[in-house]
């Protein structure tokens, strides 16, 4: 490669780069910039509508029970994906196209579809076990299998995890010992990336809660916003910049232990 | 379960009985039975496919059998887990842990065996001295060699004091000088704990020089099953003397009990073997070499008079490839006796008249 061609090679980076941090950032500065307004048309800036969101009750239970979610969601997902997808690859690998299948079908299905259907079942739920939000979770679930499995998928396939489990077994170890102390040790990245992107899944859901009349941190921040416009502008910013928080998170610790994975295409 | 005493490392008998699998219609092991005595290393040979694998997995508990029972000191273990059949396993691909340490690793089934932590680590640290491995204890998989890798994995094995061991091609991933110190010293190691070892590999050599007995195996079958040296100079048939060793194929006339090669007459190991034209198998110690001309008699070409077209330096002994016209013959012998055969020179062949064996028209069709 020529040292011109490399230049503007890097010059074409760095546009693209720029273009795509403004998309991103331009919405979020206004919202920001919204959001610290005063009132009437000349005032200074103020932090009033920021520091209304801890005293506002409403936000300050839904941010509280969206991260529960968020936590529950993640936590629900790895017990249950986790040990079928191991026991599918081990046991049954005809299986393993049916999972996959099963786990993406979330996404080709629209979400207003799946709430409808969904409905009667919380209805009874509600009705006959419990009005908590927490409930949530499990639809929750079916919503972050897609992303979740890939991920999980992902970390799998890097290591020899029929070699690894048999001599676990050997040595003794039951199936919870193997899951514990050998499968999730040895695939970090993957469980990480699996439960962080569900949980900024989780944080930016509004069309179930709302739906089914729970009132998680998204369907706050729209009450939020009918009494004052500010303070739900700083909410969604807060929450926007936790997720992109957690994907960083995710991107750099991804990024420090593929290290270890070597023959990738370059 | 819970008390491991130095004498629970001695060896117990292991019996293997009617042993089968059928995979999905395929008979992968077909009725093995085998005992191994007390102590004793056995090694599973054969061609990949034929079930040696599928034994020491029934073995492991690693998978189910379809019929038949296995049985360690006496005690039927044919229904239990692997994690409770006290087994150490080395297997073919590098097995360690990568998150842990060596000595994590060989720890890691007396954990399992709610051994005490000091006395985990002082006990860890003896089997990686056992298999000389004692100042590496505190690396990980990633920083150890293949054959330092296969040293943990034999630490580990051996570490929770096991009934059986098994030892799943543990060489195959090794270059060959590694291998053939390992394969030593995994002897030297099995002496000296005593413990009874099933070993499962493709390599001949590895099996006749590490083993008590071999067992040869071929499409699931046990074929034969004996010492190195009766299994190699005693093939008791067609499969077991062309798999283990060189062998010569020349064809002859089967007679009365005898078969004519080229003149010569060899008794044949099944002297009812029916008459006509058949292929006997001649092992490269059973030729020897004379000058042509030296033996008298028809000096002007006799059946069994060739070329060298090569002569291969093994050490102690050299093979000299022989050109009959017709067939190639290999002839293994003293190397100071084959330097008088330089590549080249006209030879005289002679058959020792050992009892040779009749190859098979179906594995000369897979040989074709």
């Amino acid at each position: 490669m020529t040292r011109s061609r490399r230049i503007r090679l890097q010059a074409l980076r760095f546009v693209i780069f720029a273009l795509a941090a403004a998309f991103f950032l331009v919405p979020i500065g206004a919202m920001f910039e919204f959001s610290t307004r005063g009132i009437g048309i000349n005032s200074a800036r103020t932090f009033s509508a920021w520091a209304a969101i801890p005293s506002t009750p409403e936000l300050a239970t839904a941010i509280t029970v969206s991260l529960e979610l968020a936590l529950i969601t993640s936590l629900l997902m790895l017990g249950l994906l986790l040990p079928t997808m191991v026991w599918v690859r081990l046991r049954l690998p005809r299986l393993n196209r049916i999972v996959e299948f099963i786990c993406l079908m979330p996404l080709t299905v629209p979400a207003i579809a799946l709430v409808v259907g969904i409905k009667p079942l919380y209805i009874w739920i509600s009705l006959n076990f419990t009005d908590s939000i927490l409930a949530l979770s499990f639809a929750y679930l079916i919503l972050v299998l897609p992303y979740a499995y890939r991920s999980l998928d992902a970390g799998l396939a890097a290591i020899d995890l029929k070699i690894l489990t048999e001599a676990a077994r050997s040595l003794g170890a039951g199936w919870g010992t193997v899951m514990l102390r050998v499968v999730v040790p040895n695939m970090p990245t993957a469980i990480l990336n699996a439960s962080l992107l569900s949980a900024s899944l989780v944080l930016g859901e509004y069309t179930f809660a709302n739906l089914l009349n729970y009132e998680n941190l998204q369907v706050a921040i729209q009450y939020v916003s009918l009494v004052s416009a500010g303070t739900s502008i700083a909410v969604a910013v807060a929450s926007l910049l936790f997720a992109f928080v957690l994907l960083m998170i995710l991107s750099f610790a991804g990024g420090r232990l593929q290290v270890r994975s070597p023959g990738q295409r370059a | 379960m819970g008390t491991i005493t130095r004498a629970a490392a001695t060896g117990v008998e292991v019996r293997l009985e009617h042993l089968r699998r059928v995979f999905a219609g395929v008979v992968a092991l077909d009725e093995l039975s085998l005992t191994l005595a007390p102590g004793e290393l056995v090694a599973l040979l054969g061609p990949s496919g034929c079930g040696k694998t599928t034994a020491l997995r029934l073995v492991a508990g690693l998978d189910e059998v379809t019929s038949g029972k296995v049985l360690f000191g006496g005690t039927d273990v044919t229904t239990l887990g692997a994690n409770r059949r006290d087994v150490g396993m080395v297997f073919q691909a590098y097995s360690l842990f990568p998150h842990m340490t060596a000595r994590q690793n060989v720890a890691f089934g007396l954990q399992m065996r709610r051994v005490d932590e000091q006395e985990r680590k002082r006990r860890a640290d003896a089997m990686l001295e056992l298999v000389g491995l004692s100042g590496f204890a505190d690396r990980y998989a990633h920083q150890l060699s293949g054959g330092q890798q296969q040293r943990v994995a034999l630490a580990r094995a051996l570490a929770i004091q096991p009934k059986v061991l098994l030892l799943d091609e543990p060489l195959s991933a090794l270059d060959a000088k590694v291998r053939g110190r390992l394969r030593d010293e995994i002897r030297r190691v099995q002496l000296e704990v005593g413990i009874t070892t099933l070993f499962v590999t493709h390599d001949q050599e590895e099996a006749l020089a590490i083993a008590d007995r071999v067992g040869v195996m071929n499409k699931g079958r046990l074929e034969q099953l004996g010492p190195p040296t009766t299994i190699y100079t005693r093939p008791a048939t067609p499969f077991v003397a062309e798999f283990v060793g060189l062998t010569n194929r020349i064809e002859g006339d089967v007679k009365g009990g005898e078969v004519i090669v080229r003149g010569t007459r060899l008794p044949l190991v099944r002297p009812d073997t029916p008459d006509g034209q058949a292929v006997a198998l001649v092992r490269p110690e059973a030729v020897s070499l004379g000058s042509d001309g030296d033996a008298g008699g028809d000096a002007g070409g006799g059946p069994l008079v060739g070329t060298v077209i090569a002569v291969a330096f093994l050490g102690a002994t050299s093979r000299v490839t022989v050109d009959l016209g017709d067939v190639i013959v290999l002839a293994q012998m003293p190397t100071s006796q084959a330097s008088a055969h330089p590549a080249g020179s006209r030879v005289r062949l002679t058959l020792r008249p050992d009892p040779v064996l009749i190859a098979r028209d179906e594995t000369a069709a897979a040989e074709a």
